[in-house]
This record gives C-alpha cells, sequence and structure tokens, in this order.
C-alpha cells in the first residue's frame, strides 16, 4: 500500500493508506483523532471541516494521499497545550453554540477558517462563510453569536 | 468507493502519459468526482491528480485577456480581483468546496447547474487543453457532455476582458447550485448572454437577448422578449415557465449592475 507522510496538529505522522482512503478515514480510524466527525459523507454537511495547509477542507472530499507532505489542523489542534480549550472553543461553551455537539468541530474549524482572514467580521459575513456547515440543533444563531465573541477576543 | 492506484505527476505530459491507459481518470479538487466514486457511479482504476502540476495552477491577465489554469481553485479566483468572474467563483458552493475546486474540473464536468458554464459562453472564452484550443460556442455540447476527447486535459481558459459584465445566480438554497444563473459580457464588437441551470440542454445563448442588448445595453430593451419554457427544466425547485420567467429577470438585473 502507498505510504504518506504530513504533519497533524504539528506532529509529523507517517501511515500505510489505499487509493481511496479520505483524509477523514485516516485522521480517524488510523490517527484516533476523532474529533473529526463525519455526518454526511457526501460533501453537504461540513462536520468533517479540516484545515490542509492553512485552507479549510472537507476531510471526507479529499484523499489522504492528496494532503501527502501537508500541515493539517484538526480540531484537536484548536485546544491550549495545556488542554484548556481554545478562544474559538471556549467562545461556543460561553455563548451556548452547541447542544449535541455533532457539528461543533466542523463549525469551529470553518470560524477559525474566516479569522484567519478577516479578524473583525460582520454578521452577514459570518453567515456566509458557516454556509456549507449544517447544524441540526442550535438554529446557528448562537453560533454566529460565538463566532463575533472570539472575533472580539482575538481581536 | 470503489479502490483504485493513485498518481500525481508534477508535468501536463506526465499527467497526460498516465491518463493513456485504460480506465484512468484525471482528479482535479475532487469536489465532484469523490462524491460520485463514493456514490459508484464512476469507477476508475487509476486517478491521475492534477493537483501537483504548478503549470495548471497559474492566473495571467495582461488587460485584454485573462488566462486562468485549469487547476486554479475558485477561492483564488474569488480573491483575484477580476470583476464578474471573481464574484461568481465567490458564490460556488461554500468555502471549502471553493478552496478544493477548480475551473478545469467545473467545465469538464459540465454539470447543467453549474456556474463556471455560463462565464465561459458569455465570454466568448477559449478552453486550452493540452492538445488544441475549443472556442466556447464549439465546447459544451449539452449537460454533462463536452468536445472533450478521453484523457484530453484542460489545461487553461482564456477570457477576452470585456468592457462591462456581471452574473445573476437565483440559488437553489439547499445545494447552492444555480437554479437559473445568467452571466452577460459587453464587448466593442456586441453583448454575449448565456444561462445556466434552465434548460435540459446544458448551458445556452439567449440570442435574442443578446441583439436587444447589443443595439441598447439597458433593462428596458428586454421589454417585450419573452423565453419559450419548453425545453427548461422540470423539477422540485421550480416548473419550466417559472425557469424560463427567470431567465428574463435575472438577464435585466445583470444589464442594471454591469
Ligand atoms: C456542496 C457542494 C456545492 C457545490 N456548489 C456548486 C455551485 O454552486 N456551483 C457550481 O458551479 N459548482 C458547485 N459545486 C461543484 C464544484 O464547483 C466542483 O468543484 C466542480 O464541479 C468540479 O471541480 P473539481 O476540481 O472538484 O473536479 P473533480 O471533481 O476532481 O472532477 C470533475 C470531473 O472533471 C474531470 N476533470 C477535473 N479536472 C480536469 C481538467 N483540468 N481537465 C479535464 N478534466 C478534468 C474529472 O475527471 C471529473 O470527470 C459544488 C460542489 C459541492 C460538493
Ligand atoms: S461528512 Fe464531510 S461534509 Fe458531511
Ligand atoms: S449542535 Fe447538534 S448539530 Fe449542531
Amino acid at each position: 500500500m502507498p505510504s504518506v507522510t504530513m504533519t497533524v496538529n504539528g506532529r509529523a505522522v507517517t501511515g500505510e493508506v489505499e487509493g481511496r482512503t479520505l483524509l477523514s478515514q485516516f485522521l480517524r480510524d488510523d490517527l484516533k483523532l476523532t474529533g473529526t466527525h463525519i455526518g454526511c459523507d457526501t460533501s453537504q454537511c461540513g462536520a468533517c471541516t479540516v484545515h490542509v495547509n492553512g485552507a479549510a477542507v472537507k476531510g471526507c472530499t479529499m484523499l489522504a494521499l492528496e494532503a501527502d507532505g501537508a500541515e493539517v489542523k484538526t480540531i484537536e489542534g484548536m485546544a491550549n497545550p495545556d488542554g484548556s480549550l481554545g478562544v474559538i472553543q471556549a467562545a461556543f461553551q460561553e455563548h451556548h453554540g452547541l447542544q449535541c455537539g455533532f457539528c461543533t468541530p466542523g463549525m469551529v474549524m470553518a470560524a477559525a477558517d474566516l479569522l484567519a482572514g478577516n479578524a473583525n467580521p460582520t454578521e452577514a459575513e459570518i453567515r456566509k462563510h458557516l454556509e456549507g456547515n449544517i447544524c441540526r440543533c442550535t438554529g446557528y444563531h448562537n453560533i454566529v453569536k460565538s463566532v463575533q465573541a472570539a472575533a472580539a477576543q482575538l481581536g | 468507493m470503489y479502490n483504485f492506484e493513485f498518481v500525481k505527476p508534477s508535468t501536463v505530459a506526465e499527467a497526460v502519459a498516465a491518463l493513456a491507459s485504460e480506465d484512468a481518470q484525471a482528479l482535479g479538487g475532487g469536489q465532484t468526482l469523490i462524491p460520485t466514486m463514493k456514490q459508484r457511479l464512476a469507477s476508475p482504476a487509476k486517478l491521475v491528480s492534477l493537483t501537483g502540476i504548478e503549470e495548471m495552477k497559474e492566473i495571467d491577465s495582461d488587460g485584454k485577456v485573462l488566462t486562468i489554469g485549469g487547476g486554479v481553485t475558485h477561492a483564488e479566483v474569488a480573491a483575484g480581483g477580476y470583476g464578474a468572474i471573481s464574484e461568481l467563483a465567490g458564490n460556488i458552493g461554500d468555502p471549502a468546496v471553493r478552496n478544493r475546486g477548480t475551473i478545469g474540473g467545473s467545465l469538464a464536468n459540465n454539470d447543467p447547474s453549474a456556474d463556471y458554464p455560463a462565464a465561459v459562453l458569455a465570454s466568448n472564452a477559449t478552453i486550452v487543453t493540452n492538445n488544441r484550443t475549443i472556442a466556447a460556442d464549439d465546447y459544451f455540447e449539452g449537460m454533462f457532455s463536452t468536445a472533450l476527447m478521453d484523457g484530453e486535459i484542460i489545461i487553461s481558459v482564456q477570457f477576452p476582458v470585456p468592457e462591462a459584465a456581471n452574473y445573476q445566480k437565483f440559488e437553489q438554497p439547499a445545494s447552492r447550485f444555480a437554479l437559473v444563473g445568467v452571466f452577460v459580457a459587453k464587448y466593442p464588437d456586441g453583448v454575449r448572454v448565456a444561462v445556466t441551470g434552465a434548460s435540459e440542454g446544458g448551458v445556452f445563448r439567449w440570442t435574442a437577448a443578446e441583439e436587444a442588448l447589443s443595439a441598447s445595453f439597458s433593462p428596458d430593451a428586454l421589454d417585450g422578449l419573452s423565453l419559450d419554457a419548453e425545453g427548461m427544466i422540470e423539477d422540485l425547485h421550480g416548473s419550466p415557465a417559472y425557469r424560463a420567467h427567470l431567465v428574463k429577470v435575472l438577464t435585466a438585473r445583470a444589464v442594471a449592475a454591469a
């Protein structure tokens, strides 16, 4: 089987994968990083969103082999080094940006992608950037509030 | 998804050679092909990734012609500030789709509701492949069908820069594809109007509107024109008559905004 090497949350990893192995499968099944969720597995819901070389992608719609040599960041990489919640994660907790939490890893990664390019987004910009992330619980309102709060704090 | 051999060449020549074997298929951003393979509607024996080919990732503009490499992502075009084409690219799908999906993949796929085909046809763009150039008018051959031969790769797309242009997309809210999309482009020798999302035959030019707008480039020039609902797409999102109506509304809006 082909082998793949990438940096995940700052750690160099290598694994043997099939051509068809998805990045989301490699992260969850091989690296046991199960924070990246698989909701639809059809490119619709965004629960599997991770960053590859700094850009948000759907992990279920990218081959693991396509990430060979890449820098990958997952929800596990969003916590502080001491294990406490990072700013965006803490804002979701504080502002009730999650209920069941299934969509949350993808929401946090999409929000981080937005804030990396736009430190002070409007409500409309937040809603537009989260278009590819579906939440069955919250009605989105508190997710938007969480992202606004995180933006204010990250300043 | 059935398993396959994966190769990632770094030049067009290597990719063309790899695609010559039976059951080989090109992989762009994978935003259409991977879901299709998961459904087992496609099962290539070999996938030839085009994402490692630097010569397909360039964008170049000399003010007269905008050349976009076949491997350029929607996000890169959106960020480039190329007027109506960048706006169009910035409203394809969602940010994660735009970070992977490419113009070459979109045009090779020719989904009847995709956005780029409208820009290409209205701009009278030229599709450059590994062995020839194809004029937009000869390229689109109906839903999911194009003039591309097996194993042929879109290297770049050349858009003549218009005097004015605008794209209006009426989104199907669940998929974010175009329920109807209209691209209007004005050149010194006339106006072209291309419509996506509406017709069973895929993207098409609305020539009656082109004539009227070439005579007078204002929304009023469309008064009195109407489009036949015959041959328009019928699905749960809209009837043929509704789509035909939307084409005219969106064309007028595009002219007003151009
Ligand atoms: C959730 C979601 C929403 C979307 N919304 C929209 C939308 O609103 N509007 C829209 O237009 N599209 C939309 N898309 C489709 C998206 O734009 C895709 O990126 C595009 O259709 C295919 O591009 P790709 O690079 O991912 O190609 P792939 O999926 O890799 O390939 C598609 C086809 O093109 C072939 N191919 C790829 N690159 C080339 C090339 N350079 N030369 C020749 N053949 C090639 C492949 O062999 C395959 O047959 C959406 C997709 C998703 C998942
Ligand atoms: S699991 Fe990837 S988009 Fe839903
Ligand atoms: S919190 Fe349950 S899906 Fe979003």
